[in-house]
């Protein structure tokens, strides 16, 4: 017993090392700006850029874009699958790995080829129409994950007599999926939200090739040519992630109380 | 007799090749409490489905009121319904559960409010507006979705096994619960279940089903003391089966094992030679000769269970055994496993099934 817990704390602590060691380093290294003593100024200056502001607020309010459409897609097609055609599950999973499968490059020389001006579906005439377009990639890009959270969600909950119940009430389609299922999968929707923030901040491909002005190219700018910048950059995305996972702690708290406790 | 409020005419339900409900009939009277009975499978859930809207018919129809709803979306047929899971809705608080239909049918709040606390009296939970389903125990939460149905005031209120996932007690006292509810409200009633005591300690008629038919439809006395076929005969009540060969059908002589019985006007069509199988109701036999029981049968003690105020006695006649029930007496001892022991019954009393 007593080398069993000893084991698992040598296992416990490599695990820490492993993930710990690497961010205290950058940390520290963020720090050096100034010579001999530490500093915050590396994070001065990446606040301070304007660029830092326009492309983060870029992409910021592209995730929320893709997250509403990520729902708007998702959770009505998760709902229909589970209530009228669960033989198509294993059909609709291996769908929604595809993006997994299949490298961002391609998808997006796809829409290249397929939205240039003078294609039936002009999208990337227009700057409007090619930040649409992104926003599409990106809820693409993210549908793995935004089905298997709200998926796992609604298997927490009897959703096939539950629609009766509300249908027998007099409820029509909207009112079921606004008021009975999505308040009941909220926390699996506002994990998946989550998930598709962190993807969308991160991501650099298809921002890149499409030449938005998004926050995962000017990573890749300021990595490329400075030396302290990107330490602090890499550790304000953390700080971003670690406060977006409290937040999702704390909403979940107010989110319905029952929603993941079937009794 | 009075115009049917609910009307299911020749229903018939397939499911790709396999055919669930067959030729289904059963008219219902404004304010009648009519259960559906058979054991699992036999196609209840299905029929009250069609009635609900969930299932289309493959054939027949539907007719409430005078109105033919057979192709009506459920939430245009204003039903209320119970199901087994109590299928309350876990982010809504136990008010906002029963005031859901009415908030979908637009009714102002106030009023809706009104009727909330209206129904939560009537189930005698007037403190749990605020509750949250998972905070309720399995009986409080199916009173709760009762409440729900009923608040909208439909026309008819479906109930699929509402008390199988409860435990015996609450069982019993909810059923009656739900009884007296559904007489003061005086809502038509279709209570499902496989549970024959529950049917007929509730029901104004009952409807028993066997692979997807009406096999009878009658009050609770009807079907159990005039079954109409074999298979209601022994789903509905104990009871014991004798095999007899017609010796005389002229008189109506039939032979069970070595003896002989008289059955005057049950035999209905047999002939001679003939095989029967012959019903007796536990209640409707005594141990002894009676006087008023004009049929006897000598066979030997096989089991003998105190039971308290009654004794269940088990009498080996040839290869068959009869149970049969005795009150306890204090003043004479129950018989003896392998005593000799003569039954006697009025030949009246006899079941015949074909
Ligand atoms: N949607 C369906 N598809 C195929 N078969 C079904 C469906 N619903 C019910 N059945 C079949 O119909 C029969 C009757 O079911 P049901 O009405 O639920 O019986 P009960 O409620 O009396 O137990 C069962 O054999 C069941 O398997
Ligand atoms: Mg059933």
């Amino acid at each position: 017993m007593k080398s069993g817990r000893f084991w698992a704390w040598v296992v416990f602590a490599l695990g820490a090392a492993y993930f710990f060691i690497p961010l205290i380093a950058t940390v520290e290294f963020s720090m050096r700006m100034r010579r001999g003593v530490y500093s915050f100024d590396a994070y001065e200056v990446v606040l301070g850029d304007p660029r830092f502001q326009a492309t983060f607020g870029y992409s910021v309010l592209a995730a929320v874009f893709t997250i509403i459409l990520g729902v708007l897609i998702v959770v009505p097609t998760a709902y229909w699958i589970r209530l009228r055609l669960p033989q198509l599950r294993p059909v609709v999973e291996f769908i929604t790995l595809l993006p997994l499968v299949i490298p961002a490059i391609v998808i997006v020389f796809g829409y290249i080829r397929m939205y240039g001006s003078n294609s039936p579906l002009p999208f990337l005439a227009s700057d409007t129409g090619t930040n649409a377009l992104l926003v599409i990639g990106y809820a693409t890009l993210a549908l793995p994950y935004m089905y298997r959270a709200v998926d796992t969600g609604l298997r927490t909950i009897d959703v096939r007599t539950l629609t009766e119940a509300a249908q027998i009430l007099g409820a029509g389609w909207g009112t079921i999926i606004t008021r009975v299922i999505l308040p009941n999968v909220l926390i699996a929707v506002l994990s998946g939200a989550f998930l598709t923030f962190a993807i969308v901040l991160g991501e650099f491909t298809m921002a890149s090739l499409l030449n938005r002005p998004a926050f995962g190219p000017y990573l890749q700018n300021i990595g490329a040519n400075r030396a302290y910048e990107p330490a602090a950059l890499a550790i304000i995305a953390f700080a971003i992630t670690w406060a977006c996972m409290s937040l999702i702690q704390i909403l979940s708290r107010f989110a319905p109380r029952s929603a993941n406790r079937p009794n | 007799m009075a115009e049917p409020f609910l009307s299911i005419q020749h229903v018939r339900k397939s499911f790709g090749p396999t055919t669930v409900v067959q030729d289904f009939n059963l008219d219902v009277e404004p304010g009648e409490f009519v259960s559906f009975l058979g054991p699992s499978g036999c196609g209840k859930t299905t029929v009250l489905r069609m009635v609900a809207g969930f299932e289309e018919p493959s054939a027949g129809k539907i007719v409430v009121a005078g109105k033919d709803i057979t192709r009506l979306k459920p939430n245009q047929r204003n039903v209320g319904m119970v199901f087994q899971a109590y299928a309350l809705f876990p982010n809504l608080t136990v008010a906002q559960n029963i005031g859901f239909g009415l908030k979908v049918a637009g009714m102002p709040k106030a009023d809706a409010d009104r009727r909330v606390a209206e129904m939560l009296d009537l189930i005698k939970l007037p403190q749990m507006g605020d509750r949250y389903p998972y905070q309720l125990s399995g009986g409080q939460q199916q009173r709760i979705a009762l409440a729900r149905a009923i608040a909208p005031k439909p026309k008819l209120l479906l109930l699929d096994e509402p008390l199988s996932a409860l435990d015996a007690k609450v069982r019993v006292s909810l059923r009656e619960e739900i009884r007296s509810i559904q007489k003061r409200l005086g809502i038509t009633t279709i209570f499902v279940t496989h549970d024959q005591e529950e049917a007929l300690s509730i029901s104004d008629r009952i409807a028993v089903m066997y692979s997807g038919k009406a096999e009878q439809v009658g009050t609770p006395f009807e079907i159990y003391n005039r079954p109409a076929t074999k298979f209601v005969a022994n789903f509905v009540g104990t009871l014991n089966v004798l095999e007899g060969t017609v010796t005389d059908a002229a008189s109506g002589k039939v032979r069970v094992n070595t003896q002989e019985v008289a059955l005057k006007g049950k035999l209905n069509g047999s002939k001679t030679g003939d095989k029967l199988s012959l019903a007796l109701r536990p209640e409707a036999i005594s141990l002894g000769r009676h006087p008023g029981r004009d049929s006897s049968l000598s066979g030997e003690i096989a089991e003998v269970h105190f039971l308290g105020s009654v004794i269940r006695v088990r009498v080996g006649i040839g290869g068959s055994t009869v149970s049969l029930d005795t009150f306890n007496s204090p003043a004479a001892p129950p018989p003896a496993v392998g005593e000799k022991a003569e039954i006697s019954f009025s030949s009246g009393d006899m079941l015949v099934l074909h």
